[in-house]
């Protein structure tokens, strides 16, 4: 279809959804109401069990087996990446050298921020129902924190910090951490996925029940997760060159 | 509705046009970086600190970086093949 | 001024789906797919949210009995902005893969897709 075929279908299509959206929110509640019964719903229950933090409280104790789908879908998608930026038989893999100079302020921020970022996202997994915060943020903060040694110009150290190995063990276990958690509801005899541990007192670390150990095996899927993930990207553009010119 | 409100989500708007309308990739990186950082003060006045705590991170420093990587990725197979 | 906050969510999905027809560049496509996601995010949160209320975090300022906007969204919304990222991520790397085997990335040269 040519470009002005398609700017012409887009036209029309665009402005029929565009009518189809302004029915659809005349008749949705206004902005800002007061009636939201999936909300009064929702608190009464995250309150009887004890959690402060009712989104967390949503993800991995009310609908933990929407999460256990989520979390599939971010191991399948890591998967793929994998797969496709594998380097093919014309290619080889190369040690790179390290980068041209980097100013010596940024090396200094960077190993200064290192473990401060790493105990940071450790820290939001961990308060996952205390907080804001949970497995799937305090995750990507850790992986991210992680990439700080490579913005201090050392390839070679980020290489040696991150033996890709583990980190796939890592969303292995996490994946699997989850699983063990949900069967462990079924032999307690609620069923797959049910708060079954003691649910302590609101606002202490310890409360909620199976919501804090979920968050902790979703922070360690999801930080290996995007580990690997940014590891195939980082290897293509650095690390893997031409075997011979096709 | 808070003027607050009004403003974040012009911003939105604007932000995410701006992107849809740039038509290099690797602008469209830095762009995409300071559009998710407009989408996380949205978030926070909405009342949303999970949402906006996951924008931030995802939207600011993963996205962009992975995007960049691959138009160097791309790049670099266009000039080996020539 | 009710229907401003879904109308740029509205705006928002429409500009991203314009940008993929209009796209010269996988890269900007796959990035206009994101765009049009973050507006099913503004749309979600604008449902959830209510006038006055505070996070829906529990603590010594909120107590248990006052207002806080809706939890169920915002958890839906939390876990799709992580999981979409990969599945960016998944995009760029078909993209890669596209130019290594075609030598182009512009959608009207790729003669291999044509019926």
């Amino acid at each position: 279809m040519s470009r002005r075929a398609r700017l012409v279908v887009f036209a029309i299509g665009g402005v029929a959804l565009a009518i189809v959206f302004g029915f659809a929110f005349a008749r949705m509640p206004h902005f800002g109401a007061t009636h939201h019964p999936y909300r009064d719903l929702s608190v009464a229950f995250a309150v009887l069990r004890q959690s402060a933090n009712a989104v967390s409280a949503v993800n991995f104790d009310q609908r933990g087996f929407d999460t256990l789908g989520e979390e599939t879908i971010l191991l399948a998608s890591v998967l793929g990446a994998v797969i496709l930026l594998r380097p093919s038989d014309s290619e080889r893999a190369r040690t790179p050298k390290d980068t041209g100079p980097v100013l010596s302020l940024t090396r200094l921020v960077g190993y200064v921020l290192l473990p401060v970022t790493l105990i940071i996202g450790a820290d939001v997994v961990a308060h996952g129902q205390l907080t804001p915060g949970g497995g799937f943020q305090g995750g990507v903060v850790l992986a991210t924190g992680l990439h700080l040694l490579y913005i201090t110009g050392s390839y070679q150290a980020l290489r040696r910090l991150r033996p890709l190995a583990w980190y796939e063990y890592g969303e292995a276990i996490g994946m699997g951490a989850v699983v063990v958690l949900g069967v462990s509801g079924l032999i307690a005899g609620a069923g797959f996925l049910a708060n079954v541990l003691p649910l302590g007192t609101m606002g202490q670390l310890y409360s909620s029940g199976t919501v804090g150990v979920f968050s902790v095996a979703v922070g360690a899927e999801v930080a290996s997760g995007v580990v690997v993930l940014l590891a195939q990207f980082l290897e293509q553009d650095i690390a893997i060159t031409q075997g011979k010119n096709e | 509705m808070t003027l607050l409100i009004v403003l974040a989500l012009t911003f939105v708007a604007v932000g995410g046009t701006a992107v849809v309308l740039t038509g290099d990739p690797g602008r469209q990186a830095v762009l995409l970086s300071v559009y998710g950082v407009l989408l996380t003060v949205l978030f926070l006045v909405l009342q949303a600190p999970d949402v906006a705590l996951s924008q931030v991170a995802i939207g600011s420093a993963v996205v962009p970086l992975m995007v960049l990587l691959a138009v160097r990725a791309v790049r670099s197979v266009r000039e080996r093949r020539r | 001024m009710s229907w401003y906050p879904y109308c740029v969510a509205g705006w928002l999905v429409l500009a991203g789906i314009f940008g993929v027809v209009r796209s010269r560049d996988l890269i900007h496509t796959v990035i206009c797919v994101s765009i049009a996601q973050s507006g099913t995010y503004v749309l979600l949160l604008s449902i959830g949210y209510q006038s006055g209320a505070s996070a829906p975090i529990f603590g010594s300022s909120t107590p248990p009995s006052a207002p806080v906007v809706d939890p169920v969204v915002q958890a839906m919304a939390l876990t799709d902005i992580v999981v979409s990222a990969t599945v960016t991520a998944l995009l760029l790397a078909l993209v890669v893969q596209v130019a290594k085997r075609h030598g182009t990335i512009v959608p009207d040269e790729l003669r291999a897709l044509r019926g």
